[in-house]
C-alpha cells in the first residue's frame, strides 16, 4: 500500500543522506522524495512516498525515528490529509488543432500553460499524484510528450494534527 | 576562557570526556593531534599495528567496563581500516568513539592524498557521525559523541576532523559543555506503565514461562534485578550469545545458551513455552531459526530500549520500550502493590519437563586418549581460571565451544563478536580488556584461522606489556566452514583447509612471548595451569585438537527452534 511519510529533522549537512541511506540499506523503496527547510530554518521537512504493508511501514518509521537528527516521523496516510504534487510537462504543440486540444485538456485539469514557443507548450499542473498521472494519460493521446518533471509529493494532515516540535 | 589550538582542544576534550586510554595509529592528517597528545602523558595511547585492531581493542575495553572505547586514526586508509571494527561494535551495540583525521576542509572533494569520505563510508554502521568543520565546534562535538555513544542503545560514533581544523598555529577559546543535550535525541528509558501492567497480567497466567535474556541486559547493568525476578517466579532462563553472564551460567534455573548452537533444554523450553519474556534480546536469526515455526504457543513480552528491535522479526504481543533496569525497577514497585502468583503446580510440571530435556545432556561428548577434544580445552580453561576470567573469543567453532562450555556467572566476562561475526576480533579485544582491567585474567579463545587475522598485535603486546593468554584450538582447518561443508556440502572441503599454518610457537617467540604446544590429552590440564601461572607473560597455547569434531547441538536449517542435530547421528 502506498504511504506518505513526513519527517521533521535537523537542517544539517548529511541529514538527508542518512535518511536516503537508511532506505537503501534496509531495502525500503522510495517512490518520491521532497525536502526543504521549514519556516524554522534550523529544521528540514522531508516527504517520502513509499510502498509497504503495515509491518514494513512500522519498521521504516521506527528506524527513521532512531536517527539522531530526526525529531518526528508520521504516516500521513494514517489519517485525513492533503497531498499535492507539482508537474511541468513539455508537449509538442505544432498545429492549431493540437494546441487547442492541449489547452482544453489543461483547462479541464486546471493546469496552466506557462511557456509557449511555435512548436511547444509547457503545462504546469498541481494536484494529487493520481491526477497528474491522469493528465499524462490524456495528453499522451493528443500529442508527443517531450519531457516531464514532478516535484514529488508534499503533504499535511488535515485539522489540528501537526508535525511540530 | 582558555585559548588553545584545535589539536589541543581534541586532546583536552577527550580528557574532559573522561577518556583514559586511546587506541590508535598516527598519520599525516592527525599529526597535529598526536603532537598535542605528546604533551598529555596522562592520556595513555596504545599504538597498534593495524587500525582494525585499534577498533577491536576499544571495543573489548568498552565491553569489559561499560565505558566508551576511544580510537584515533588518520584519514583515508587509517579510517577505512577501522570500518570492520566499527561495524562489529555497531552490530553488538558497543559504545565507541572513533576520531578520524581528514584532509583539510579546502581540499575535501578533490581526491587529495589519503582522502576518503569517512562520514559517508561509515554511515550505515554508526549510531551517528560528525564532520567537524570549525575548531570552535570540537568540544561540543566530542561531548555529543560520547553522550550519543553511551546512552540509549549504545553504539559507535565517528568524529571526522579535517587537518586545518586542528592547525596548531591558530588559537580558539575552549569550553567543554557541562551538560549535553541534543534536542532531536531523547531515548525512552521509562517503560509505559500500562504496558508493564499488561505484561504482568500475561505473566500471571503463564504455565510454561521462559526468560530470554540478551546483550541489552548487559548494557543495562541489571543482572541482580534479572536474577531476583527469575528467582521470585522460579522462571527458567536462557541467555543469548550476547547475553551470557547477564544471568549466572551456573545458576540452577539457567538452561544455557539458546539458538543455532543452543542447548537442547534451552531450545526445547523456548519452543514449548506459553509466555516468553524477552529482555534486551532481538530475536536474531541465529536464535529463532525459521521465524514461521518460532515458538507457536508463546505470548511474547518484549522489553527493549530500542523500539526498532521490537516486532522486527517476531511480533511482540506486549512491547515495552525502555531500559531493562528501569522497567524491572518499575515491575518490582508494581508487584509490591499488586502482587501476582504463578500457578505453582503448572510451574512444577514445567520444570519436570525441562529437567527431562536437560537429562539428555546435549553437551556431552566423547573424550579420547589420543587426541584433544576442543570441548575439553574449554573445560580445562574453566578449571584453570576458576570460571572467573574475562574470555574474549574469535569467530568459529571455538567461539561456540567457549560459549557452551565456559559458564559465565557475571556479565561483561564473555566478549565476542556476536552480530557481525568478525574473525580477528578476539585477540585485540582481549588486549583492550587487559588494558582496561590490568589485574584481571584476560584470555582469548581462538582458532588457527581467526588468530591469523590480527596476529600482528603480538608486537603491540610486547611494547606495552599486555600479558593476555591466547588459547588456540588448532584443528588445521577453518572448523566451522568445514562443519557446514560436512553437513550441507557432502564433505566437499572447498578452501577450508589451511595447508600452510605457521609454527605458532616459533612465531610468538619471535615476537618475544612464550609459546606452548600441547597435543596430548594427558598433558592438557598441567599445561593450562602452567600457562596461567605465568601471570606477567603473554602465553600463546597452540593446542592441537581433533579436526573432525563438530559443534552440537545444531539447529536444522528452516526448522523450528527445537529441530536440532544432537550429534553426527542423532536428531532431536
Amino acid at each position: 500500500m502506498r504511504r506518505i511519510l513526513s519527517i521533521v529533522l535537523e537542517n544539517e549537512p548529511g541529514a538527508l543522506s542518512r535518511i536516503v541511506g537508511l532506505f537503501s540499506q534496509r531495502g525500503y523503496n522510495i517512490d518520491s522524495l521532497t525536502v526543504a527547510p521549514t519556516d524554522d530554518e534550523t529544521l528540514s521537512r522531508i516527504t517520502i512516498t513509499t510502498y509497504g504493508d503495515d509491518h514494513v511501514i512500522e519498521q521504516i518509521t521506527k528506524q527513521v525515528n532512531k536517527l539522531v537528527d530526526v525529531f518526528k516521523v508520521a504516516d500521513l496516510t494514517d489519517g485525513a490529509h492533503i497531498e499535492r504534487e507539482l508537474m511541468l510537462v513539455k508537449l509538442r504543440a505544432a498545429s492549431a488543432k493540437t494546441r487547442d486540444e492541449i489547452k482544453r485538456t489543461a483547462d479541464i485539469f486546471r493546469g496552466q500553460i506557462v511557456d509557449v514557443t511555435p512548436n511547444t507548450y509547457v503545462v504546469q499542473l498541481l494536484g494529487t499524484s493520481e491526477k497528474l498521472d491522469a493528465f499524462i494519460d490524456s495528453v499522451r493521446q493528443e500529442t508527443e510528450i517531450i519531457e516531464t518533471v514532478r516535484s514529488g509529493v508534499s503533504g499535511l494532515s488535515r485539522g489540528e494534527k501537526a508535525l511540530r516540535i | 576562557m582558555e585559548m588553545m589550538s584545535g589539536a589541543e582542544m581534541v586532546v583536552r576534550a577527550l580528557k574532559d570526556a573522561g577518556v583514559k586510554h586511546v587506541f590508535g595509529y598516527p598519520g599525516g592528517a592527525v599529526l597535529d593531534i598526536y603532537d598535542a597528545l605528546f604533551a598529555a602523558p596522562e592520556l595513555e595511547h596504545i599504538l597498534v599495528r593495524h587500525e582494525q585492531a585499534a577498533a577491536h581493542m576499544a571495543d573489548g575495553y568498552a565491553r569489559a567496563t561499560g565505558e566508551v572505547g576511544t580510537v584515533l586514526v588518520t584519514s583515508g586508509p587509517g579510517a577505512t581500516n577501522t570500518i570492520t571494527g566499527i561495524a562489529t561494535a555497531y552490530m553488538d551495540s558497543i559504545p565507541m568513539v572513533v576520531l578520524s583525521g581528514q584532509v583539510p576542509t579546502f581540499m575535501i572533494g578533490e581526491d587529495a592524498f589519503q582522502e576518503c569520505d569517512m562520514v559517508g563510508c561509515s554511515r550505515p554502521i554508526v549510531k551517528h557521525s560528525f564532520l567537524c568543520k570549525k575548531a570552535e565546534d570540537i568540544p561540543v562535538m566530542i561531548a555529543k559523541a560520547y553522550h550519543i555513544a553511551s546512552t540509549g542503545r549504545p553504539g559507535p560514533v565517528v568524529v571526522d576532523i579535517p587537518k586545518d581544523v586542528v592547525n596548531p598555529k591558530e588559537s580558539h577559546p575552549y569550553e567543554y559543555p557541562k551538560d549535553v543535550s541534543i534536542r532531536s535525541y531523547n531515548p525512552t528509558v521509562k517503560g509505559h506503565k500500562r504496558q508493564i501492567k499488561k505484561a504482568l497480567d500475561v505473566l500471571a497466567t503463564a504455565k510454561r514461562p521462559v526468560l530470554y535474556v540478551g546483550g541489552g541486559a548487559i548494557a543495562a547493568e541489571c543482572s541482580d534485578k534479572i536474577t531476583a525476578f527469575a528467582e521470585k517466579f522460579n522462571l527458567p532462563v536462557t541467555n543469548t550469545l550476547m547475553g551470557l553472564g547477564a544471568f549466572p551460567g551456573t545458576h540452577k534455573q539457567c538452561l544455557g545458551m539458546l539458538g543455532m548452537h543452543g542447548t537442547y533444554e534451552a531450545n526445547k523450553t523456548m519452543h514449548h513455552s506459553d509466555v516468553i519474556i524477552a529482555l534486551g534480546a532481538r530475536f536474531d536469526d541465529r536464535v529463532t531459526n525459521n521465524v514461521k515455526k518460532f515458538c507457536p504457543d508463546a505470548t511474547i513480552l518484549h522489553v527493549d530500549i530500542d523500539p526498532a528491535s521490537i516486532s522486527k522479526t517476531i511480533s511482540a504481543d506486549v512491547p515495552i520500550v525502555g531500559s531493562i533496569d528501569q522497567v524491572l525497577t518499575d515491575i518490582e514497585a508494581h508487584l509490591e502493590v499488586n502482587p501476582i502468583e504463578l500457578d505453582k503446580d503448572a510451574i512444577d510440571t514445567w520444570w519436570q519437563q525441562i529437567e527431562g530435556w536437560r537429562s539428555r545432556q546435549s553437551l556431552s561428548y566423547e573424550k579420547s586418549d589420543e587426541v584433544i577434544k576442543p570441548q575439553q580445552v574449554i573445560e580445562s580453561l574453566y578449571k584453570a581460571t576458576n570460571g572467573e576470567a574475562y574470555v574474549s573469543s574469535d569467530v568459529g567453532q571455538h567461539q561456540m565451544f567457549g560459549a557452551l562450555y565456559y559458564p559465565f556467572d557475571k556479565p561483561r566476562r564473555w566478549i565476542n563478536s556476536g552480530g557481525l561475526g568478525t574473525m580477528g576480533f578476539g585477540f585485540p579485544a582481549a588486549m583492550g580488556v587487559k588494558v582496561a582491567l590490568p589485574d584481571s585474567v584476560s584470555v582469548c579463545i581462538t582458532g588457527d584461522g581467526s588468530i591469523q587475522m590480527n596476529i600482528q598485535e603480538l608486537s603491540t603486546c610486547l611494547q606495552y606489556g599486555i600479558p593476555v593468554k591466547i588459547i588456540t584450538l588448532n584443528n588445521q582447518a577453518l572448523g566451522m566452514v568445514r562443519q557446514w561443508q560436512d553437513l550441507i556440502y557432502q564433505g566437499r572441503h572447498s578452501e577450508s583447509y589451511m595447508e600452510a599454518i605457521p609454527d605458532f610457537v616459533k612465531l610468538v617467540e619471535a615476537y618475544g612471548h612464550v609459546g606452548m604446544r600441547v597435543s596430548d590429552p594427558k598433558e592438557l590440564d598441567a599445561a593450562m595451569e602452567k600457562c596461567f601461572a605465568m601471570e606477567d607473560k603473554l602465553v600463546f597455547m597452540d593446542i592441537i585438537v581433533d579436526q573432525s569434531e563438530h559443534v552440537y547441538p545444531m539447529q536444522i536449517k528452516f526448522g523450528a527452534m527445537d529441530d536440532m542435530l544432537l550429534s553426527k547421528t542423532e536428531r532431536s
